[in-house]
């Protein structure tokens, strides 16, 4: 078996106090869409924000196409190739959406309006709306500025903790073509999902995590196929 | 228990410092000192309630006290019958008209549906409201200040016992406190500071300009005294009777006796106020508002009403600020509105709050007296490290003479670097709280 | 032509002097504003070091005088900007690395920054007085008027004069002058895009690769340079005392509250609204109702809403009127 992209090997840990996760596995190959789903408080952001460094780990190690970043700070990810958009708060509302995008490229010394432009065609409302405050767009969109700056590193991995929380079913369906369509340019795709179902028939690969632990690994297909997940996790 | 030791003898050492000051300075000084520290202490426990109990930041504990020390004058100056009589009742006819016309304005805001008839209502409403209050008010007041201005020019005061001017100044404090707390609290933090901060600056502007009710900057001298006045108590025979027991002029045992009067009387109300503030942060009330001041969003999720207690904690602090402000009228026995500063009065306070220990009344009131002794003491010294630090310069460079002139304001300096300090290396105070 | 004078009239004692003052509170606004919306606390030292940044240029100017080295008809004090501002933002950032860090690191509530700002007040207060002493000085030179009021009439033949003084006209370009930088700085520069990224998400601006000691650096040093232009130009239009300049901080706070904490736009409108509020309501109108009114009638009383000593009021007034109707300010806060 190859290397993934980006692998978070037997994972225990949590924030100072007891472990929330223990011995848990998460990893996306290349290009493709991996999702984290399970009950709440299965620990499923705790395992995201692990891989990202939020929070320490006392065993296990993460690395980024084969290196150990296990002791790098969040900060030093994205530099190595680590995009992450947050649950809440992931756009800077008083700023338009082209500042916004500007921002995310913070840490690159090269010209980046190529790859604003790219950003652009995937995400075409966003020029429309580029030179108005980020805070004013929508639901859905806010979530396309979020994703577009994260983006703007041009990172080999995105991480999206949950990406459709709040937003439509239409929204929610449209954003997942969008996600997609990232993972087609080669870029994997790590997320955390509240909407299960839809999420794993994208999903080259699911982590079903109860209490911090994996207890199903497949493909989405297959998850989806299985009568145990369905029961448990799917609502039948 | 040890803790219980440690805080006995932190007091303990200031009164060793106090007793020392008597000893090689002079008596009259220590007690000076000690009555001033009695007084800060108040202060500081009023502001303690506010920070300490409940996270409020009271940036107007000047005005508050200035206001509460107005009282002294109202209660204890006799009345001028001659400005009562020209304008007595124009003044307090104005002052209700005026009242009247605020009351007018909230119930046209509460009362009526929002549009634009309610904004056209209240602000006719205050237009003719003011204009008429000003009809009023205005030949009133100047009449009262043409009586008699060089020694009255004012209405005076009840001629009631000075005393009594302690709690009406609680009472005159905390009503104010009423009114910005209704304004300022249930916003933003800082908003409560910037609208203290405001308030103690009207409130002194009062003090100072309107002379038909404190002769402004006039000041109001000879209130009457709660304790006999020096030259009173040399007549008696026991007085002469300690003077020569102790071997101390009889001026000076004179004044010593009465500053101990006072001291007494503060003493006594600081008691008072340790006792119930004791109790009452140790009560079920007590808790509840630290549980509120520690997880406020918490708090509210429970059903407390925040604001509301917010309020009453306010108002109970500036009430205790006015108190001392009245207190310190009646010690000085004349209102100087010019005398008001705000970094005197309202900073300084804070100063012995963080030293002293926020949220430990004990704590608080040993602020008071540390740092107000410290305020007196470190002026000479002061005035001594910077003769010392420029004595290279010779007698007579300029430099040196212009430092040694403004040397006092070292101790600035000082008062800083004590809140400094002790905000970063021991933020719980000299005595921390429980 | 009545109209005229009463024009000229309102113009001369209330319109010209309303926009220099306000020109002088935008600035230290600006500065509160910023430092709101970087460092999220009310810095309470911000009139005190005022006095304390124009201090120095007051004690250059006066040594370039010495020296006879002066500017023609614009004030010497301009030649010794620089070397206040160096000194203040130096002064500034020295009380950072003393005080301020430490309580950012430990994520200390925003109370205890204000507690600490208490702190460095009362030192840089002592500071300033130990240098300048308590009393007022002055410093100003160079050409007085650019327009007086004899030279006025003379051109216009009306009845009433008009005075310019360089002062005011000098606060008034030079604030614009600072306003117009700033807002370039904040909209087109990569730094100051940073700024209002680390103001708007702290969180997402550290996840960006923004450096927030950078950030606040920058802040300071605006901050800094703000305070002392606005702190030179109200001496030169007015006077300086230090005590006078502690008390601008309650217009300050209400200009910065009224537009918004945390808004540079919110805080140079709220800077006129004060001073054109302050010197509207305790202008005695009489004159100007006087050419507004019928022929040869004249109002009885002086026309003025409240006397001058309760301008404070005024200020506070305004502050409670947005506390109640609009606590959040004219422009929503905290959007830098």
């Amino acid at each position: 078996m190859s290397e993934p992209v980006l692998i978070g090997e037997g994972m225990t840990g949590g924030y100072g106090g007891a472990d929330i996760l223990h011995s848990c596995t998460i990893a996306v190959d290349k290009g493709q869409i991996a999702v984290i789903v399970g009950p709440n408080g299965a620990g499923k952001s705790t395992a995201m924000k692990a891989v990202f460094g939020m929070l320490n780990l006392r065993e296990g190690q993460v690395r980024l196409m084969g290196e150990d970043i296990s002791a790098l700070t969040p900060q030093a990810r994205v530099r190595k190739g680590m995009g992450f958009v947050p649950q809440n708060a992931n756009i800077f509302p008083s700023m338009t959406v082209e500042e916004n995008l500007e921002m995310g490229a913070f840490i690159r010394e090269d010209d980046f309006r190529g790859t604003m432009d790219q950003v652009f065609e995937l995400f075409p409302i966003l020029r429309d709306k580029r030179r108005q405050a980020a805070g004013e767009l929508s639901g859905g969109q806010r979530q396309q500025v979020a994703v577009g700056r994260a983006l703007m590193t041009k990172p080999s991995v995105l991480m999206l903790d949950e990406p459709t929380a709040g937003v439509s079913p239409i929204v929610m369906d449209e954003l997942f073509d969008r996600i997609i369509e990232v993972a087609r340019t080669g870029i994997s795709i790590l997320m955390v999902e509240q909407n299960a179902r839809q999420a794993l028939a994208i999903a080259s690969k699911g982590y079903v995590l109860v209490q911090g632990q994996n207890r199903y690994i497949d493909t989405g297909q297959a998850l989806l196929a299985d009568p145990e997940v369905r029961k448990s996790f799917l609502g039948g | 228990m040890t803790g219980y030791l440690r805080n006995v003898a932190l007091f303990a050492v200031m009164g060793v410092a106090l007793a020392l000051t008597g000893m090689y300075q002079s008596w009259v000084l220590a007690l000076t000192i000690l009555n001033m520290s009695l007084i800060s202490a108040v202060m500081a426990l009023g502001v303690n309630i506010q920070w300490g109990y409940a996270g409020l930041f009271n940036v107007g504990v000047m005005g508050f006290t200035a206001f509460g020390g107005l009282a002294a004058v109202l209660i204890a100056m006799p009345p001028v019958p001659e400005a009562w009589a020209v304008g007595g009742f124009g003044a307090v006819l104005g002052l209700m008209l005026g009242a009247g016309t605020i009351f007018a304005a909230i119930l046209i805001w509460k009362r009526l549906p929002p549009g634009k008839l309610r904004v056209l209502a209240l602000i006719l409403t205050l237009v003719v409201g003011y204009m008429i209050t000003r009809f009023v008010f205005a030949p009133a007041t100047a009449a009262i200040e043409r009586i008699n201005p060089a020694t009255e020019g004012y209405l005076g005061g009840l001629g009631l016992p000075v005393i009594l001017s302690w709690p009406v100044g609680a009472v005159m404090a905390a009503g104010l406190a009423w009114v910005v707390g209704k304004i300022a609290l249930g916003l933003r933090s800082d908003y409560l500071a910037i609208a203290t901060l405001g308030i103690s600056e009207i409130v002194i502007a009062v003090l100072k300009f309107e002379a038909w009710l404190t002769r402004g900057v006039n000041n109001v001298v000879g209130i009457p005294r709660a304790v006999p006045r020096p030259v009173t108590l040399q007549q008696y025979d026991w007085v002469q009777g300690v003077s020569q027991r102790l071997g101390l002029g009889l001026s000076d045992t004179a004044r010593v006796i009465e500053l101990t009067g006072y001291a007494l009387l503060f003493v006594l109300v600081l008691a008072v106020l340790i006792w119930l503030s004791e109790n009452a942060l140790n009560s079920p009330w007590g808790r509840m508002m630290r549980a509120i001041r520690d997880n406020e969003t918490a708090a509210r999720a429970m059903g407390k009403d925040v604001t509301r207690r917010h309020l009453m904690v306010f108002v109970l602090g500036s009430g205790v600020c006015g108190l001392a402000g009245a207190m310190m009228v009646t010690l000085d026995g004349q209102l100087t509105p010019g005398s008001y500063e705000p970094l005197r009065f309202t900073f300084l306070i804070w100063v012995m709050v963080i030293v002293g220990g926020s949220g430990n009344n004990w704590g608080a009131v040993l602020g008071g007296f540390v740092i107000w002794f410290l305020w007196v003491q470190a002026e000479p010294a002061g005035r001594w490290l910077m003769d010392a630090l420029t004595s290279g310069l010779g007698v007579e460079s300029a430099l040196r003479s212009h430092l040694m002139d403004q040397s006092a304001h070292t101790r600035l300096i000082m008062m800083g670097l004590a809140l400094l300090l002790m905000l970063r290396f021991a933020p719980r105070g000299l005595i921390p709280e429980k | 032509m009545e109209l005229l004078n009463a024009i000229v009239v309102l113009a001369n004692f209330v319109l010209i002097p309303a926009l220099a003052y306000g020109s002088q509170i935008a600035l230290g606004a600006l500065g509160i504003t910023l430092i709101y919306g970087i460092l999220r606390f009310a810095h309470f030292a911000h009139g005190d070091i005022m006095a304390f940044g124009t201090g120095i240029v007051i004690l250059v100017t006066w040594w370039l005088q010495g020296q006879g080295i002066g500017l023609g008809p614009f004030p010497t004090a301009l030649l010794a900007l620089p070397v206040g501002i160096v000194a203040t933002v130096l002064y500034l950032l020295a009380a950072d690395r003393t005080v301020y860090r430490f309580y950012r690191k430990v994520k200390a509530k925003p109370m205890i920054l204000v507690m600490a700002s208490l702190g460095v007040m009362f030192v840089t207060n002592g500071i300033t007085r130990l240098i300048m002493g308590p009393s007022e000085q002055r410093f100003a030179d160079g050409e007085r008027f650019i327009i007086s009021v004899r030279d006025f009439r003379d051109w216009t033949g009306l009845a009433e004069g008009l005075a310019f003084r360089s002062a005011q006209a000098l606060t008034i370009v030079v604030a614009l002058i600072a306003m117009s930088l700033l807002f370039w700085f904040l909209n087109r520069t990569r730094a100051g895009k940073s700024m209002r990224a680390y103001s708007d998400n702290e969180d997402l601006a550290l996840l960006s690769g923004i450096n927030p000691e950078r950030v606040v650096v920058i802040t300071w040093a605006i901050a800094g340079t703000l305070m002392v232009l606005a702190g030179t130009l109200y001496g030169l239009d007015k006077s300086y005392r230090p005590f006078t300049y502690f008390q601008l901080l309650l217009p300050f706070f209400a200009a910065a509250i009224v537009g918004g904490l945390g808004n540079p736009m919110g805080a140079i409108i709220g800077g006129y609204v004060v001073a054109f509020a302050e010197m509207g309501i305790t202008y005695a109108w009489r004159r100007v109702v006087g050419y507004l009114g019928p022929e040869g009638w004249e109002p009885a009383g002086l026309m003025q809403i409240l006397p001058v000593d309760y301008k404070f009021a005024v200020t506070f007034g305004i502050l409670v009127l947005v506390l109640i109707f609009r606590p959040t300010g004219i422009f929503k806060g905290r959007t830098l």
